[in-house]
C-alpha cells in the first residue's frame, strides 16, 4: 500500500510571552491509503495541534517551524495559500469535536453543506441541493428534505454530528481527520456515529486519521495507533499489539486505567501525576517523573524512538537493552 | 405572526412602532394631508395662533409664521426631509462602517490597528463639528447632507462589527469553514455578517434617530438642505419666540416625538433580537 500522508519531524511551536513552547515536538508518522490511524493522548499532548498542522490551520501564535508533511508526495507546508485551499475540504477534510459550535447557528444545515460542494465541485443551485440531500440520506438522516432547511440548534447531538460527517464527505475526500468526533455525544450515539464512519470509510475507501483519548474508540476503529505524550510520539504499533502487549510504560498505564469487567481490583487505577504543562516539560524522557521504571539515564537524555518490531516503535530506554542484546 | 404578538406584549415597542408608522405615512402622503401649500406666503394671515387659542383660524391648525405660512403644513413636509436624511445617511454609514469592521476584526494585526486608529481619531472629533467643517466647503444640498451625516457616523458600525467579529472568528464553525477551503471573503460575508446582523439593525435604528437630530441641528445652524425641514422651521421661529411661540415649538415637538419613537423601537428590537432574552 502506498503512503497517503507522511509526516516527517514535524515541530509546531507556540510563541508565548514565556518564550517558544513546542506543542508538537519532532513527530513523524505515516498513513497508508485506506487505513484508519488513531492518535491517542491526554489533553495537552499535542494531538489536535498535529491535526491542525496538517491543514495549515495552526492558530496564532503557533507556527510549524520544521519538518515536512507530504500528502501524496507533495509538501503541504510549502504550498501557497491557493493550492492548500484546493486541498482543504476537497482532498482532506475534518470532523470536529463539538458539532454545535462547528456549525454556524444562523445558517441552515443544507446551506452549510452546500457551501463546499459549490466551492469545489462547481455545482450550483438545484444540482447542489440534490447532492446535499443525497449526502444527508447517506449519513442516515431521516427526512433529509426537511433537515436541509433546519437550523443546527433544532437537531440533536447525534444528528448534528451526522451533518458534520456529511459535510466532511461532501467532496469525497481521500483523508478525513476526525478530532474527537464522539466526545460530545452520549454513549449510544457514539456507537452509531463510529459505525457510520467505519462503514463509510470501507465503502468509499477513505483514509481516516482519528484523534481521541478514548481507548474504546481506538479499539473500535483503528488499524494502527500512535500514542502521544507531551508533544512526542511515545509508541506506535498496530491496534492488536497495542492492546495485547503495550511496550511503553505510559501506554501500559493508559490501558490499566480502563476498567475491566473481570478485573480483580475494585478501584479504578490512574497514572500518578499529570501531564507536564507545556512550559515546564522535564529534561530527558518527558514521562520520567510519572514512570515506575525511571533510572538515571531517563532524567538526562531523551530516548529515541526504538523500532522493536516491524510495525512497533517505542520511545523508552527499557527497550534499548532488548535491541542491543538482539544485535549481539 | 410571532413578531406581532411580541409587539402587542411590549407597550414600549408598540408606541415606538405606532410613531414610526405615523411618521412614515405623513412623509409619504404629505401632499395629500397638507391643508395649505407650505411655501405659500400670505401676509394677510401672518402670525395667527393655533386653532385652540383666541384668534386662531380653522384651516390653520397650528397657526402661521410671520409670513403667513401654515406651520402644520410645513411640519408635514419637513418630515420628508427628516425621513430621507435619517434613512439614507444610515445606509451610507453602514456601507462604510460594516466592511471596515469586518475586515478589521477578521484580519487583525496591522490592518486592524490602522483602521482602528482612523476610527479613534474620528471619535476625537465631535460629529457635528466634522459635518460643519465638510459643509463649509461643500454646497449643502440634500445629497451632500446625507453624505456628510453618513461619513460622520460610520464609526459606530465599524466598532461594533469589529468587536463582534473578534470573538466570532474564533468560533469553531469558522475553523470548520476554513478546513473546507472556504475563501476569506466568503467567510466574512456568509458566516460572520449574518451573525452580527442583529446588532447592526439595532445600531441602525438608534442611528436614524441621531441622524434626524444632526440634520435638524445643521438646518438650525443654517447649513441644512435648502428645503423645508424641521430644523430650519425651528430656526426661523426662534426670532419670534416671545410673540409667536408656536412656530418654534411644534417642529421641536415633532423632532422629539419622532426620535423618541425610533429609540423606543430600537430598544424593543434589541430585546427581541438578543437570543439571550428569548424564552
Amino acid at each position: 500500500m502506498s503512503k497517503l500522508l507522511q509526516i516527517n519531524n514535524l515541530k509546531t511551536v507556540f510563541y508565548t510571552e514565556e518564550g517558544q513552547v513546542p506543542s508538537v515536538d519532532n513527530v513523524s508518522l505515516d498513513i497508508k491509503k485506506g487505513e484508519t490511524v488513531a492518535i491517542v493522548g491526554e489533553s495537552g499532548s499535542g494531538k489536535s495541534v498535529t491535526a491542525l498542522s496538517i491543514l495549515g490551520l495552526v492558530p496564532s501564535p503557533g507556527r510549524v517551524v520544521t519538518g515536512e508533511i507530504l500528502y501524496e508526495g507533495k509538501d503541504l507546508l510549502k504550498m501557497t495559500d491557493k493550492e492548500i485551499k484546493k486541498i482543504r475540504g476537497n482532498e482532506i477534510s475534518m470532523i470536529f469535536q463539538e458539532p454545535l459550535s462547528a456549525l454556524n447557528p444562523v445558517l441552515t444545515v443544507g446551506k452549510q453543506i452546500q457551501e463546499s460542494i459549490e466551492l469545489h465541485q462547481k455545482k450550483k443551485g438545484k444540482r447542489a441541493k440534490e447532492k446535499v440531500i443525497q449526502l444527508l440520506n447517506r449519513v442516515g438522516i431521516p427526512r433529509p428534505e426537511k433537515v436541509y432547511y433546519s437550523y443546527p440548534h433544532t437537531l440533536s447531538g447525534g444528528m448534528r454530528q451526522r451533518v458534520m460527517i456529511a459535510m466532511a464527505l461532501s467532496c469525497r475526500p481521500k483523508l478525513i481527520i476526525a478530532d474527537e468526533p464522539t466526545t460530545a455525544l452520549d454513549v449510544t450515539t457514539q456507537a452509531q456515529i463510529l459505525n457510520l464512519m467505519k462503514s463509510l470509510s470501507e465503502e468509499e475507501g477513505t483514509t481516516i486519521l482519528i484523534i481521541t483519548h478514548d481507548l474504546g474508540v481506538v479499539a473500535e476503529m483503528a488499524d494502527r495507533v500512535v500514542v502521544m505524550y507531551a508533544g512526542q510520539v511515545v509508541e506506535q504499533s498496530t491496534v492488536y499489539d497495542l492492546f495485547e502487549k503495550p511496550e511503553h510504560p505510559y501506554t501500559k498505564g493508559l490501558l490499566d486505567c480502563t476498567p475491566k469487567i473481570h478485573g480483580e481490583s475494585e478501584e479504578l487505577l490512574a497514572i500518578e501525576g499529570t501531564v507536564p504543562t507545556i512550559q515546564n516539560r522535564p529534561t530527558g524522557c518527558k514521562f520520567h517523573p510519572r514512570c515506575k521504571f525511571t533510572h538515571e539515564k531517563c532524567k538526562e537524555k531523551d530516548p529515541e524512538l526504538f523500532t522493536i518490531k516491524e510495525k512497533q516503535k517505542v520511545r523508552c530506554y527499557l527497550h534499548e537493552k532488548v535491541i542491543e542484546e538482539r544485535l549481539k | 405572526m410571532k413578531w406581532v404578538k411580541m409587539l402587542l406584549v411590549s407597550k414600549v415597542g408598540l408606541i415606538g412602532v405606532i410613531i414610526i408608522i405615523l411618521f412614515t405615512f405623513t412623509a409619504i402622503f404629505a401632499p395629500l394631508i397638507v391643508p395649505h401649500d407650505p411655501t405659500e406666503v400670505n401676509l394677510g394671515k401672518s402670525s395667527l395662533p393655533p386653532i385652540w387659542l383666541d384668534g386662531g383660524e380653522s384651516t390653520y391648525l397650528l397657526g402661521t409664521d410671520n409670513l403667513g405660512r401654515d406651520v402644520f403644513s410645513r411640519i408635514i413636509y419637513g418630515s420628508q426631509i427628516s425621513m430621507l436624511v435619517g434613512v439614507c445617511s444610515v445606509l451610507v454609514a453602514g456601507l462604510i462602517g460594516i466592511p471596515v469592521g469586518l475586515i478589521s476584526g477578521y484580519y487583525g494585526g496591522l490592518v486592524d490597528s490602522l483602521l482602528m486608529r482612523i476610527v479613534d481619531s474620528q471619535i476625537a472629533i465631535p460629529s457635528i463639528l466634522l459635518a460643519l467643517v465638510i459643509l463649509g466647503f461643500m454646497n449643502p444640498t440634500l445629497l451632500t447632507i446625507i453624505f456628510v451625516i453618513g461619513v460622520s457616523s460610520w464609526i459606530a458600525y465599524a466598532r461594533v462589527v469589529r468587536s463582534e467579529v473578534l470573538s466570532l472568528k474564533e468560533r469553531e464553525y469558522v475553523k470548520a469553514a476554513k478546513t473546507m477551503g472556504v475563501r476569506h471573503s466568503f467567510i466574512m460575508t456568509r458566516h460572520l455578517l449574518p451573525n452580527v446582523f442583529s446588532s447592526i439593525i439595532v445600531i441602525s435604528t438608534i442611528n436614524v434617530a441621531t441622524s434626524i437630530i444632526t440634520e435638524s441641528s445643521l438646518s438650525f445652524l443654517g447649513l441644512g438642505p435648502q428645503s423645508i425641514s424641521w430644523g430650519s422651521i425651528l430656526s426661523e421661529g426662534r426670532d419670534y419666540l416671545a410673540t409667536n411661540w408656536w412656530v418654534a415649538t411644534f417642529p421641536g415637538i415633532a423632532i422629539t416625538v419622532t426620535v423618541l419613537g425610533i429609540i423606543l423601537f430600537g430598544d424593543w428590537l434589541r430585546d427581541v433580537l438578543d437570543p439571550r432574552t428569548e424564552v
